[in-house]
């Protein structure tokens, strides 16, 4: 880099083997006088200064200049857009190292700060020799991009009122930096440097921030795509992404990554050729609506700060299949009983995430779902939502019910799964059903679920049938630890068969199941056929939009973060997907107009509702999971969080328009 | 003269009204910027009277609203301190105490504390700098570099 020359260095910066001088630093203040201490300050370290008193100003500034900067100190608390806000942005958009200041050294503030990623957080007033070593926090993020992981970024996209949440867990990485801050400002200038090097790579490899905003995302896939995804080489993706500031390491490990995640999906399913395309081109209906929809849901979750931050990260964890497995047992138990508290939480999460479909569905099949949420009155949920207040119990009722008429068909060709199936239904009537009882139905609905593929030739149950197998594949691992949670796996198992009953029961191809989705006329009839399942979502939906009202908000907090969604995992998918069924179901119920849609969409919609449809009891599951998830907290370590999240990034190039639609959410009365 | 001006600056931060962060600004005084300190205390002063004068309204409308107020009061908490205002430093730390209790009274007396404060501080810094222009040609008349 290049040095100014001016001023006075202290030599140990100078003789730095890193190019510590000219770093090129963004200082936000809206207080002149600190502004200016600062200003002279950082010149006086060699530093190459750009003031600016507002955070609009300096975030217009970023994005102007993208690689114009390396590293942003901000004011915490400024009119108009406080640092934080700022800090998310810049964590999200550009990726730099931010270092929060302010005068305010009350812990919880310096917490908010390092939650959100700043990577330092100065108490005024700020002393040059804490700005002398700043460059570190540059040098350190270069030399991390190879390990980065998303999490920090998650954790910036929680909005700002949940964070206290957020702090209690996090008190560690905070608390080190602040020790840092506090010790730096003891020790004389040279001292400075190797100690708190050490103590801050401490904490700052706890967040390494590249962040894989979703239009970086798509760029690589497109990239990926494009040479094809065994010739992907980094260099070659690095060239055609084109992206300044983005190295071959980042492209590496994030190919790394989306490998993993492809191999994921496509490792279990028998129609591997078709998830993986789905998966790459996003043209699948079913898999590109469900993966935007995950994202969704992760940060939805994380918005509505309902569920600690950690309780996320496990969540997330658990999902793609984390060591967790081994304690089902325990986990679920709490669980049952405590379901229908949760889910009450829970519909917040599925509330977002409808909303979420609705609107991503404007480009992709899910426009069917999502055209209707808006639609949906929260009040009638409500409505029902009382009734069932106890979702479980609803849910199981009707599953024994309808399993016995519904169900048997598909039971009697799935010879393995069917028969299991029933009678374990059978023996839940009501909520207090055992554990092990649940468990059996789980693994039961798996088999059924693999069975049924083979078994249908309808073209529609292929298609969901592929999405099922990943299902399958990942519930040994990951759904199912909180899968077993669940009494809600039960209702999934059943509402598939259902689903799978009706389609064929009504017509043998898929395409006649698809109408009784999307055809609004034909509904009704089916309605009939269907009615117990429809009741079924309608409760759970009545629940989760009931529950919360808050869900809106959060949805919309969430939405503004999304980008980094993709970390979502596979627990979310199912959320999801229960979310675009309840939708449906809404739909039906209704009897709003569709949108125009072609057929062809109505296909794929159907196909989407099917998979979503499976997937959604099975998020029943999830759903509750999050409360139990807690249980696990401590087997996760951040690292296979990080993991986790990663291996969820691979996400179709769709993750625009999703983004975009969260932020839409916000709209959206509840 | 030069020694006048050591003995006023050292008497600043005997009776407190100054702490370190001051010897820190006039550390970055250099040859590039030899008044650096005077210029940023102006910007200071010009900056807290206009905070002063925001408070003062908020004040006077009657009614209390502590979050504007702390807000304020915590701007002006940040600009002295980075000077090294000391006592004003702590006039404002203790207003947003009282922000924090809802004690209007305690508020309104810190408030006029620190008024005077700020006063008494600007006049003596404005001596002090005034000596110290004066000096500070002979000094490094007296000792070149």
């Amino acid at each position: 880099m290049i040095n100014p020359g001016q001023g006075r260095g202290p030599d140990s910066v100078n003789s730095d083997p890193f190019p510590t001088t000219g770093l090129r630093v963004l200082v936000v203040d809206d207080d002149p006088t600190c502004l200016m201490i600062l200003e002279r300050m950082l010149r006086t370290c060699l530093y190459r200064v750009t003031k600016c008193n507002r955070a609009e100003i300096a975030l217009s500034l970023l994005r102007k200049n993208k690689n114009g900067f390396d590293i942003v100190i901000s004011d915490v608390h400024m009119p108009d857009m406080d640092g934080f806000k700022l800090l998310e942005h810049v964590g999200l958009e550009m990726d730099l190292p931010v270092i929060m200041m302010s005068a305010d050294d009350s812990k919880s503030v310096v917490l908010k700060g390092v939650t959100h990623g700043a990577v330092d957080y100065l108490i005024k007033p700020v002393r040059i020799e804490a700005l002398k070593n700043i460059w570190q926090h540059v040098v350190r993020k270069k030399r991390n991009e190879w390990n980065v992981s998303e999490q920090s970024g998650s954790i910036e996209e929680i909005g700002g009122d949940r964070q206290q949440q957020r702090e209690d867990a996090d008190n560690n990485s905070s608390s080190v930096n602040e020790g840092n801050w506090k010790s730096s400002r003891k020790r004389k200038e040279e001292e400075v440097d190797e100690l708190e090097g050490d103590k801050e790579d401490a904490s700052s490899l706890k967040k390494p921030r590249v962040v894989w905003s979703v239009e970086l995302h798509q760029q690589f896939v497109a990239a990926v795509n494009h040479l094809g995804v065994d010739k992907a080489v980094p260099k070659k993706i690095l060239e055609m992404m084109n992206v300044p500031g983005l190295t071959r390491e980042n492209v590496a490990s994030h190919l790394q990554k989306y490998r993993i995640y492809l191999r994921r999906l496509g490792g279990v399913s028998q129609h591997q050729g078709n998830m993986n395309n789905s998966f790459m081109t996003g043209q699948d209906p079913n898999f590109g609506p469900l993966s935007q929809l995950n994202g969704f849901d992760l940060q939805a979750l994380a918005v509505a700060g309902q569920l600690p931050a950690q309780s996320l990260a496990q969540l997330q964890a658990a999902g793609l299949s984390l060591p967790s497995l081994a304690k089902p047992g325990m986990s679920v138990s709490p669980l049952v009983d405590q379901r229908s508290i949760f889910s009450f939480e829970n519909p917040k999460i599925r509330f977002g995430d409808g909303h979420g479909q609705m609107m991503n569905s404007g480009n992709k099949p899910m426009n069917l779902l999502h055209g209707v949420p808006t639609g949906m009155e929260p009040k009638q949920f409500a409505g029902n939502h009382m009734r069932v207040q106890q979702p479980i119990t609803g849910v199981r009722a009707v599953p024994n019910v309808q399993s016995s008429g519904m169900l048997m068909p598909v039971a009697d060709q799935l010879p393995r799964g069917g028969p299991s199936m029933l009678p374990s239904l059978g023996q839940q009537p009501t909520l207090s059903s055992s554990i092990v009882s649940r468990r059996s139905d789980l693994t039961d609905s798996v088999a059924v679920r693999n069975s049924i593929p083979e078994t249908s030739s309808s073209r529609v149950l292929p298609a969901t049938h592929s999405v099922f197998n990943n299902f399958p594949s990942e519930l040994p691992r990951n759904s199912f630890p909180l899968a077993s949670a669940p009494g809600i796996s039960i209702p999934t198992s059943v509402s598939y068969q259902e689903e799978v009953s009706s389609s064929d029961a009504t017509a043998a191809t898929g395409n006649l199941s698809y109408n009784i989705f999307n055809d609004f006329p034909q509904q009704q009839q089916h309605h009939h056929n269907n009615n117990k399942l429809n009741d079924w979502d309608l409760r759970n939906i009545g629940l989760v939009f009931n529950s919360h009202q808050d869900t809106a908000a959060a949805a919309a907090s969430a939405s503004f973060s999304t980008s980094e969604a993709y970390s979502s995992s596979s627990t979310q998918r199912k959320r999801r997907q229960i979310d675009v069924t309840a939708i449906n179901h809404m739909q039906n119920h209704h009897h709003q107009p569709p949108p125009s849609r072609s057929v062809n969409h109505m296909n794929q919609v159907y196909m989407d509702g099917g998979s979503v449809r499976v997937k959604s009891e099975r998020m029943a599951e999830t759903v509750t999971c999050p409360p139990s998830t807690t249980l696990f907290h401590e087997q996760y370590n951040q690292d296979d969080l990080m993991s986790a999240l990663l291996k969820q990034e691979g996400i179709p190039s769709v993750d625009n328009e999703f983004d975009f639609d969260g932020y839409s959410i916000d709209n959206i009365p509840v | 003269m030069q020694r006048q001006v050591a003995l006023i600056k050292q008497s600043l931060f005997d009776q407190g009204y100054l702490d370190e962060q001051f010897m820190e600004l006039e550390e970055l005084q250099d040859d590039v910027n030899p008044n650096f300190v005077e210029e940023v205390s102006a910007l200071y002063f010009k900056d807290s009277a206009r905070l002063i004068n925001n408070i003062d309204q908020a004040l006077e409308r009657g009614s209390f609203d502590f979050n504007r107020l702390d807000s304020y009061m915590h701007q002006f908490k940040g600009s002295s301190t980075s000077i090294g205002a000391s006592k004003v430093k702590t006039e404002c730390t203790m207003f947003r105490e009282y922000c924090r209790a809802g004690n209007a009274e305690g508020c309104l007396r810190t408030f006029q504390q620190l008024k005077k404060e700020h006063a008494t501080l600007r006049k003596k810094l404005e001596h002090y700098f005034q000596l110290a222009r004066q000096a500070g040609p002979k000094e490094t008349a007296r000792r070149p570099k």
